[in-house]
């Protein structure tokens, strides 16, 4: 392992991590707004969390709630315009990202905090050999020679499981198979050795047996390389296999914030019972008769004009007066459990 | 759930032949579905489940004859329909519809919603004019959809709304028998539960029959009463819905099950998953699709395809080992 790791050098490394505080990334108050023709869409409105060394933080919602847009905040990944990180802070290891200079911004993207992308067919090159694409990063990161890189890459092929690596990395991405192609972009973000992995919807586009072999895969990377885990998806059944701490957003905002276990056994926000009702159970021993699952009315209100207070309240149940007057703040109702909403205010 | 059968599908074959080289000569065959038999009763719901690639979507479009099969028999209440002119196929089509799974790209982006649910009767002019607009009315009230929707755009809905739209056009010549593909994969959770919810509500409603074709093991549970698991173009495993979650037989299947996430952090999952991509179906593996992947096989596994065989009263499964795999010969 210490042969492919450790180019940063394992004594700076622990240097380093005695001067750090405990949270590696801290996210406060962040805003990210697109100006669109028909109006400002608030696709990320106020937002914190934090994530720890080693920790996996699951960020979960449906699509449109925010959870892309803040992972490329995180990374300045915004188009801009029309995008904007209007106001917030990323704390990385102490430091603002968003006071960095784009050439300091581009030595910590790809080198200290890497992302996957949803999509292993879009997010490769097709004109570019597996080995091209995979020392680019490593040159340019790490001042490795192209043979160096080489050796390093089909190194990282081998960590991930991929099957004759030598052969594969003078392959091109449509050669390869959708799971193989995800094994590859987990070989690339991993192979600066970062320190935060972000994961878009990793296995989204993946068949599902394809879907247990790469996470179970990234379980086994994430420790191998203590790297902190940044998990987005929609998907709760990938939340439950994979995270420690779960943020679920809707329009924007962190609507419930605690431990997994918690989540799941004592869903708070009406929102998250809503979603966790909607997925046709799979655990129970008899198959449901009565065939209705219990679902959230209505559609998810435009970004575009969100209505004033909650923006749940329109789909609550529970809604009550005051839910439309004011928008509800993340509040501790225990250690390790927040919620969003006017029932616990 | 004994009401007749209402289709039978004997030993069907869609290969896709495959240009080679050059010349484009003919070389090889793309084996999307080979041998399929599978019978569906009146009033059911039978679930197809399978990865990427099984040929499930293929073999729903071969039974409406959207595709046409390379070899076999397709009974529509006992007739063949396989041997249907164009033209009595059309007419049957009035029975047989199907809903479509990207409910983006299944709506004509030019026609308003009024107009795509109206579509049918001006194809079968099965009713009179006037009659229509009533009609479409009801369909959209049926759906959940409200009447200002009918001079909209399919740009101006979202997913859910789309996909209501599509389930409205498919039930407007009131079917017996709708082909759901996928028909909630690309929605998000809350829309899907919705969009389940309808399908079932309109199946006792009309009195349909679905044929369910869906990769998401907890959906086609859900809402089967019987479910086919497909792999490489062959049906390896088809039982009742409760016999088949509660007593997988197949390998696959329980390997499929085993992979599928569950929304319970205290059952995380630490055996190793399954290994191996699904075969491609031009290449397929020569005895049983499977062996490559699976860790029971032996040598007969290798060599010989199994069929599939009535293990129990209706659990059907192609697997030389079904469900003994503790004490199988070494």
């Amino acid at each position: 392992m210490s042969s492919i790791r450790g180019q940063k050098g394992d004594c700076f490394r622990v240097v380093e991590s005695k001067r750090m505080n405990d949270h590696l990334l801290q996210v406060k108050n962040l805003h990210t707004y697109f100006y669109t023709h028909d109006g400002i869409a608030k696709a990320v409105d106020g937002i914190d969390f934090t994530l720890d060394r080693g920790e996996t933080l699951g960020l979960v919602g449906e699509s449109g709630c925010g959870k892309s847009v803040t992972a490329r905040s995180i990374l300045q990944l915004i188009q801009q315009p029309p995008g904007k990180i209007v106001k917030g802070e990323i704390l990385f290891d102490g430091q603002d990202l968003l006071n960095l200079t784009p050439g300091q911004m581009r030595k910590i993207r790809g080198n200290r905090i890497s992302m996957i992308f949803q999509e292993p067919m879009t997010s490769l090159n097709p004109v570019f050999s597996i080995g091209d694409q995979m020392t680019e990063s490593i040159r340019l990161h790490q001042g490795l020679s192209r043979q160096q890189a080489l050796e390093r890459s089909i190194d990282m092929l081998k960590e991930v499981a991929i099957p004759d690596p030598e052969k594969r990395i003078r392959e091109y991405p449509h050669q390869l198979s959708g799971g193989m192609r995800q094994r590859v972009m987990i070989a690339m973000a991993l192979s600066c050795d970062p320190e935060i992995l972000i994961a878009d919807e990793p296995t989204t586009a993946l068949d599902v047996t394809i879907q247990a072999q790469i996470l179970y895969l990234m379980n086994r990377v994430k420790q191998e390389f203590n790297a902190s885990v940044l998990l987005i998806t929609h998907d709760l059944g990938v939340i439950a296999e994979m995270a420690e701490t779960v943020a679920v957003m809707y329009m924007g905002r962190i609507v419930e914030y605690a431990e997994v276990v918690k989540l799941f056994s004592d869903p708070r926000h009406p929102y998250t019972v809503g979603l966790m009702n909607s997925i046709p159970p799979m655990e129970e021993e008899t198959v449901s008769e009565g065939r209705m699952l219990k679902t959230i009315p209505g559609v998810v209100p435009s970004l575009l004009s969100l209505p004033e207070g909650c923006t749940f309240r329109d789909r609550c149940f529970r809604a009550k007066k005051e839910c439309g007057e004011k928008t509800p703040p993340l509040i501790s109702l225990e250690p390790h459990h927040k919620v969003a909403c006017w029932l616990y205010g | 759930m004994d009401n007749g059968t209402l289709l039978e599908v004997k030993g069907l074959k869609k290969y896709f032949p495959l240009k080679k080289g050059f010349l484009r000569k003919q070389g090889g065959y793309l084996k999307a579905v080979d041998g399929v038999d599978l019978t569906i009763q009146k009033g059911e719901t039978l679930g197809l489940v399978g990865e990427s690639g099984c040929g499930k979507t293929t073999l729903g479009r071969c039974i409406l004859r959207l595709e046409e099969p390379t070899e076999g028999e397709i009974y529509f209440e006992h007739s063949n329909i396989l041997s249907y002119p164009p033209r009595k196929m059309r007419r049957l089509r009035q029975q047989m519809q199907i809903i479509f799974q990207d409910p983006y790209s299944s709506l004509d982006p030019r026609k308003t919603a009024g107009h795509i649910i109206k579509e049918p009767f001006a194809i079968h002019g099965t009713l009179p004019r006037q009659e229509r607009k009533e009609k479409v009315k009801k369909l959209v009230e049926v759906v959940g959809l409200l009447p200002e929707h009918l001079d909209r755009y399919p740009h101006e809905f979202s997913g859910g709304q789309r996909q209501r739209i599509g389930v409205a056009r498919a039930l407007a010549l009131n079917p017996k028998f709708v082909i759901a593909d996928e028909p909630v994969s690309a929605l998000d959770v809350s829309i899907q539960a919705q969009i389940l919810n309808l399908l079932v509500e309109l199946q006792r409603q009309f009195d349909l029959t679905y044929l369910f074709i869906s990769h998401a093991l907890n959906v086609v549970r859900h809402i089967s009463n019987r479910v086919a698991v497909m792999y490489v173009g062959r049906i390896v495993e088809l039982a009742t819905t409760r016999a088949l979650f509660v007593r997988p037989l197949h390998p696959y299947t329980e390997a499929l099950m085993m992979a599928a996430p569950i929304p319970n952090p205290l059952k995380r999952k630490e055996k190793a998953p399954l290994e191996g991509d699904v075969p491609s179906p031009i290449e397929v593996p020569p005895g049983c699709s499977f062996h490559p992947r699976c860790s029971y096989r032996v040598k007969i596994c290798m060599e010989q395809a199994p069929f599939l065989n009535e293990i129990e009263t209706g659990h059907w499964v192609a697997c030389h080992f079904p469900g003994k795999r503790n004490h199988r010969p070494t």
